[in-house]
C-alpha cells in the first residue's frame, strides 16, 4: 500500500484504491504549498476534545524563552506514552493547535474506530507507517509534503516510548527534516508524567496532573554535523526537564 | 423567633464580612510586605487561602438554592481534584494503575454518591473507604504482581484516598445530620455554612496571632509559621466567635464555642500534616504541577481534617439520631 498518497491527503485510512491513486497523483503535479489543507477552524467536537484532554491531563502550560506563534515549526518532545500527542496539541493555544498536526502512530492510532476518530477528525495528525518504511515512501518526505508551507509538526524523536528516565538518543529523522528545510523553528518540549496517565499497555487514563514545558527556539546550524545537533536538541529537552523538577 | 431562612442568610452574610474583613488585613499585608517587614511569601499564602475562600464560600452559598445533591456534587468536584493533586505527587508504579483507576472512577464518585442519597445510607458511607476501599486497594495492586515498595505505595494511596475523598464528604454529609427542631433544608445547611465559616475563621485568625505572639515554633523544619501561640489564639478566638453564633446552630452557647475550638484544632492539624507531607516530598504546594497557583488540597487541608471530628463530635454530643 502506498503511504506517500495517503499521507500527502493527510487522511490515511483505507480509501478505495483509484481514490487514492488519483490524490496521489495530483498531490505530485501539483506545487506543493496545498497538500495538508489547513484548516478552517475546528469544529466543536476538535474545541470540546481539546478541553477535555486538558482537563483529564490536568496540564499547566509553560512557555519558557518562548511565545506561541503560528509560525511554521517542529515541535519535539520526549516520548512516554501514546497520549502525548493528544496532550501536546491540546496544550498549543486555538489559532496555533489549527495549524499543527502531531505524527503519530499509524498502527495505535487506527486500531479501534474511537481511536481512528480522533486521530483523523480531532487532531488531524499525521500517522506514520513504522513497519514498511522504505526509500520512496521515506517519513520524512510525508512530513515535509504534508506540512506544506503552512502547517506545523509534533514529532517525537526518540522513535519509540521509553520510560525510563533518561531520554534516549534522538533518531536522525528531526536532522534530515531540517537539512531539507533549515527555515523551520524547532521547539522542544518536555512532557511530564504522561506516562502515569496512560501507562504502555493500558486503555483507561487515570486523571493525574501532567505538565508541558516549552523551550526556546532553535535551528539547525550551517553545516552542523547530524551528531552534535542531535545531542543539541537532546539536551534542549533534558534542559527543560531540569528545570521542571527544580521547582 | 427568626425563621430558618433568615437565619441561614444572616450566617451567609457573616461569612461574607469575615471574608471582606480578611480580604482587607491581606491588603494590608501586601503592602506592609513590600517593605521587606514581612515575609512575602507567607501573605501571598494567606492572600491565596482568602481568595479560595471566597470561592468556596459563593459557589456554596448559590448551591443551596439547589437541592442538596448540587451541594454534594460540589464537594465531589473538590474532592477529585484533590484527589488527583495528591497522587500525582506520590510516586506510584505502573502495577498502581488499575487500582488507580478504580480509585477515580469509581469509589470517589460511589462516595460522594450514597453521601448525597443521604443518611439512611450512613451506615455504608461510613465504612465504604475505611473497609472496603483500604482492603480493595492493596488487593488489586497485589494482583497486578508488582511487588516492590508494595506496603508503601498502598499505604500512600489510602492515605490520599483518606483524607481527600472520606474526610471531605463527611462535609456535605453534615446536611444529613438529623437533628430535633432541624428539620428545614435551611437549617441543614446552615450547620454546613457554620462549619466552613468556624474552618475559614481558624485560618484568619492562626495567622493574625502568628503574627502578634507567634514565638514558640512547634516543629520548624514542617512550618517554621505555625506556632504554639497561634494554635491557642485562633482556638481562642474561634471558640469565642462560634459562642457568639450559637443561634445558627442546634447547640447551646457553650457547646457551639467548645466545637469551634475543636474546628480550629483540627484544621490547624489538617494544614499541619499536610504540610509535612509537601516537605516531604520536596514541594511549596500540591498544585505545584499546576504553574504558579497553590493546589486546590493546599486550600481545603483544613476542612479535610476538621469535618469528620465535627460531625462525629455533633452527633454523638447532640445525640444527632440519623434517619
Amino acid at each position: 500500500m502506498s503511504d506517500g498518497g495517503t499521507a500527502t491527503t493527510g487522511r490515511p485510512e483505507d480509501r478505495p484504491l483509484a481514490n487514492r491513486h488519483r490524490r496521489r497523483v495530483r498531490a505530485e503535479s501539483d506545487p506543493p504549498q496545498e497538500p495538508s489543507r489547513p484548516r478552517e477552524s475546528l469544529g466543536l467536537t476538535a474545541n470540546f476534545l481539546a478541553g477535555f484532554a486538558r482537563f483529564i491531563s490536568g496540564s499547566s502550560v509553560r512557555w519558557i524563552d518562548s511565545q506561541p506563534d503560528t509560525a511554521q515549526r517542529i515541535y519535539f518532545a520526549n516520548h512516554t506514552s501514546h497520549l502525548d500527542p493528544l496532550v501536546l496539541w491540546a496544550a498549543l493555544p486555538r489559532e496555533v493547535r489549527l495549524i499543527t498536526r502531531p505524527v503519530a502512530a499509524r498502527d495505535y492510532w487506527i486500531k479501534s474506530r474511537l481511536r481512528r476518530y480522533l486521530a483523523e477528525e480531532v487532531f488531524d495528525a499525521l500517522l506514520i507507517d513504522r513497519d514498511n518504511i522504505r526509500v520512496h515512501n521515506s517519513p520524512i518526505k510525508i512530513m515535509l509534503d504534508a506540512i506544506g508551507t503552512h502547517s506545523s509538526l509534533i514529532v517525537f524523536p526518540e522513535g519509540h516510548r521509553n520510560t525510563a528516565d533518561e531520554l534516549d538518543e534522538f533518531k536522525s529523522g528531526l536532522f534530515h527534516l531540517c537539512r531539507k528545510r533549515p527555515d523551520l523553528e524547532l521547539i522542544p518540549v518536555y512532557i511530564n508524567n504522561v506516562n502515569r496517565v496512560l501507562p504502555r499497555g493500558e486503555f483507561l487514563p487515570v486523571p493525574l496532573l501532567t505538565s508541558i514545558t516549552f523551550g526556546p527556539p532553535m535551528w539547525l546550524e550551517n553545516k552542523e554535523p547530524k551528531p552534535q545537533f542531535l545531542k543539541r536538541a537532546r539536551d534542549a529537552v533534558i534542559r527543560l526537564r531540569e528545570i521542571t523538577r527544580n521547582e | 423567633m427568626i425563621d430558618p431562612i433568615t437565619r441561614t442568610w444572616l450566617l451567609v452574610g457573616g461569612v461574607l464580612a469575615v471574608l471582606a474583613a480578611a480580604t482587607g488585613v491581606g491588603q494590608y499585608l501586601r503592602v506592609r510586605s513590600r517593605t521587606g517587614e514581612l515575609n512575602p511569601s507567607v501573605v501571598s499564602d494567606f492572600n491565596l487561602r482568602i481568595r479560595a475562600w471566597w470561592l468556596i464560600s459563593s459557589v456554596l452559598a448559590i448551591a443551596f438554592l439547589f437541592p442538596q445533591w448540587v451541594t454534594v456534587l460540589v464537594f465531589g468536584l473538590i474532592s477529585f481534584w484533590a484527589l488527583r493533586e495528591f497522587i500525582s505527587l506520590t510516586p506510584t508504579r505502573l502495577g498502581d494503575h488499575r487500582a488507580l483507576n478504580w480509585l477515580f472512577y469509581f469509589i470517589t464518585p460511589l462516595q460522594f454518591f450514597l453521601v448525597g442519597l443521604g443518611s439512611q445510607f450512613y451506615d455504608l458511607y461510613s465504612v465504604l473507604i475505611p473497609v472496603y476501599a483500604f482492603l480493595f486497594i492493596p488487593i488489586r495492586i497485589a494482583f497486578s504482581g508488582d511487588a516492590k515498595r508494595f506496603l508503601e505505595r498502598s499505604a500512600k494511596i489510602q492515605f490520599g484516598l483518606m483524607v481527600c475523598v472520606y474526610c471531605l464528604s463527611y462535609a456535605p454529609a453534615l446536611m444529613s445530620l438529623k437533628i430535633e427542631g432541624y428539620q428545614d433544608s435551611w437549617d441543614r445547611a446552615r450547620l454546613l455554612f457554620f462549619f466552613v465559616l468556624i474552618a475559614q475563621l481558624s485560618e484568619l485568625t492562626e495567622y493574625l496571632w502568628q503574627r502578634l505572639a507567634g514565638r514558640r515554633i512547634i516543629a520548624p523544619l514542617i512550618n517554621p509559621n505555625r506556632t504554639w501561640e497561634s494554635l491557642i489564639g485562633s482556638m481562642g478566638s474561634c471558640s469565642l466567635v462560634g459562642g457568639a453564633l450559637y443561634w445558627a446552630t442546634p447547640f447551646p452557647a457553650w457547646m457551639a464555642a467548645g466545637l469551634s475550638a475543636v474546628i480550629a484544632m483540627m484544621g490547624f492539624a489538617g494544614a499541619m500534616t499536610m504540610s509535612t507531607i509537601k516537605r516531604d516530598r520536596g514541594v511549596s504546594d500540591y498544585g505545584t504541577l499546576v504553574t504558579g497557583h497553590g493546589g486546590v488540597l493546599d486550600r481545603i487541608d483544613s476542612i479535610c481534617f476538621a469535618a469528620p471530628v465535627f460531625f462525629h463530635f455533633t452527633r454523638f454530643i447532640i445525640g444527632a439520631n440519623l434517619l
